[in-house]
């Protein structure tokens, strides 16, 4: 290529040869040229690029003073105008991963530069950043450190020159998130019985959808006085008002309906619709009660088994739905609930 | 909040730890084949014991 690709290099103490623990609270520093892994850096590049200088901080100083490190870094790079910043890699060192992780998202978002952090997936910088970073995997061992700094050159080069980057996988980086749409050999179903037959012989095999990770709730403490309790109906069955006036989406739903029922006893199924692309809405709209039991619950209401039912129906649909988005509604929803006063909630689920 | 669901392990799997059955995946609170009489006195029923599962204390 005509211009040799301008990198700086950001290491912690330890790798740019300052001292161990006893040197961690040392503040950002400056070398020219390439230190310690930035001449196997530097190799890795050939003639293609340059390391131009190598930016350090203190694992501790970094941790402890992140917005004056990350400035102070951002400075000392910005002045050598460098298309590339590559972090590490950190291994599985955390404090070290997430100021690679922190330096990079700062270099790309003020700088506009080109970044790759190297660590491995298990280090906290890795969590906090991937989604925003490109961070190969070094895995935990330093033993990797030639072959992280080949994949980290690989993807930056691409970066830097515009070219398209594989699969996560393919690249040797931590995924994104990013779905792209790509075009395969062959059909669905065949993939599907080809990675069968894989997983049956033993064989490796990728899947082309990663289970998705849940948080972990904690569960409410117990209602301890039903009689005075105000309880909440919630649907994932996509209950709207007639003619879908909140205009929520029978798939892939990105909001949640807020359905007022004070005074109604009953859901008239002319005055009420369903709108969910997942299941058969034919009983659901014969009968809303099928979906939102309001009837009963009023009822109790009445009769004073509950203290009150909430003002409104909150309602969103469960089809393939993404779980950022449902995360996002279920938790909008909950936060209105509780600032009702709503006590308790009876979910209803197709 | 209590789930009237018929996926119990699906509920559970994504934190939801006061899970009851349901009526069926098309009708939660409901039976189209019982009368309408019937149906309701079901949907009363399944209330009534979310609402005791909401006075009970859960563990993870």
């Amino acid at each position: 290529m005509a211009e040799k690709i301008r990198v700086v290099h950001y290491l912690n103490q330890f790798f740019a040869q300052i001292g161990g623990e006893e040197k961690a609270d040392i503040g950002p520093g400056f070398k020219e040229g390439p230190t310690g892994p930035g001449r196997a850096l530097q190799q890795t590049l050939a003639e293609h690029g340059e390391v131009i200088a190598t930016l350090f901080c203190g694992d501790n100083y970094f941790a402890e003073h992140a917005e004056e490190a990350t400035e102070e870094l951002l400075r000392q790079t910005a002045r050598c105008k460098p298309h590339l910043l590559i972090a590490g890699p950190a291994f599985e060192s955390g404090r070290y991963g997430v100021a690679c992780g922190a330096l990079c998202q700062a270099a790309q978002a003020r700088l506009g530069i080109h970044a790759v952090a190297g660590m491995d997936e298990e280090n906290a910088g890795a969590a906090v950043y991937c989604k925003n970073v490109y961070i190969i995997n070094s895995g935990d061992s330093v033993v990797r450190m030639l072959a992280t700094l080949q994949r980290m050159v690989a993807l930056g080069t691409k970066l830097v020159q515009g070219a398209r980057l594989g699969r996560p996988a393919e690249e040797g980086y931590i995924p994104r998130g990013i779905k792209r749409n790509a075009f395969a050999a062959k059909p669905p179903a065949e993939r599907a019985v080809d990675m069968l037959l894989a997983k049956i012989h033993g064989e490796p095999f990728q899947s082309e959808i990663a289970a998705p990770q849940f948080q972990h709730i904690k569960p409410a403490a117990a209602l301890r006085d039903l009689s005075s309790a105000v309880i909440a109906l919630v649907t994932d069955g996509g209950l709207v008002t007639e003619g879908n006036p909140e205009r929520m989406e029978p798939g892939r739903p990105t909001r949640f309906t807020t359905i007022p029922v004070e005074g109604i006893d009953r859901l008239d199924p002319k005055q009420f619709d369903v709108v969910h692309s997942g299941y058969d809405t034919a009983f659901a709209n014969q009968d809303p009660h099928r979906l939102v039991p309001l009837d009963v619950m009023r009822e109790l209401e009445q009769q004073g088994v509950i203290g009150k039912l909430h003002e409104s129906i909150h309602a969103t649909g469960g089809a393939h739905a993404a779980v950022e988005n449902a995360t996002r509604i279920g938790q909008s929803i909950a936060k209105q609930l509780k600032s009702a006063g709503v006590n308790g909630v009876i979910l209803t689920s197709t | 909040m209590v789930q009237i669901c018929t996926m119990i392990p699906v509920a559970q799997e994504v934190g939801s730890l006061r899970a009851m059955g349901s009526g069926g995946i098309v009708t939660p609170t409901g039976n189209p084949e019982l009368t309408p009489e019937k149906e309701k006195e079901f949907r009363r029923d399944l209330v009534l014991r979310a609402l005791q599962i909401l006075q009970k204390d859960v563990h993870e």
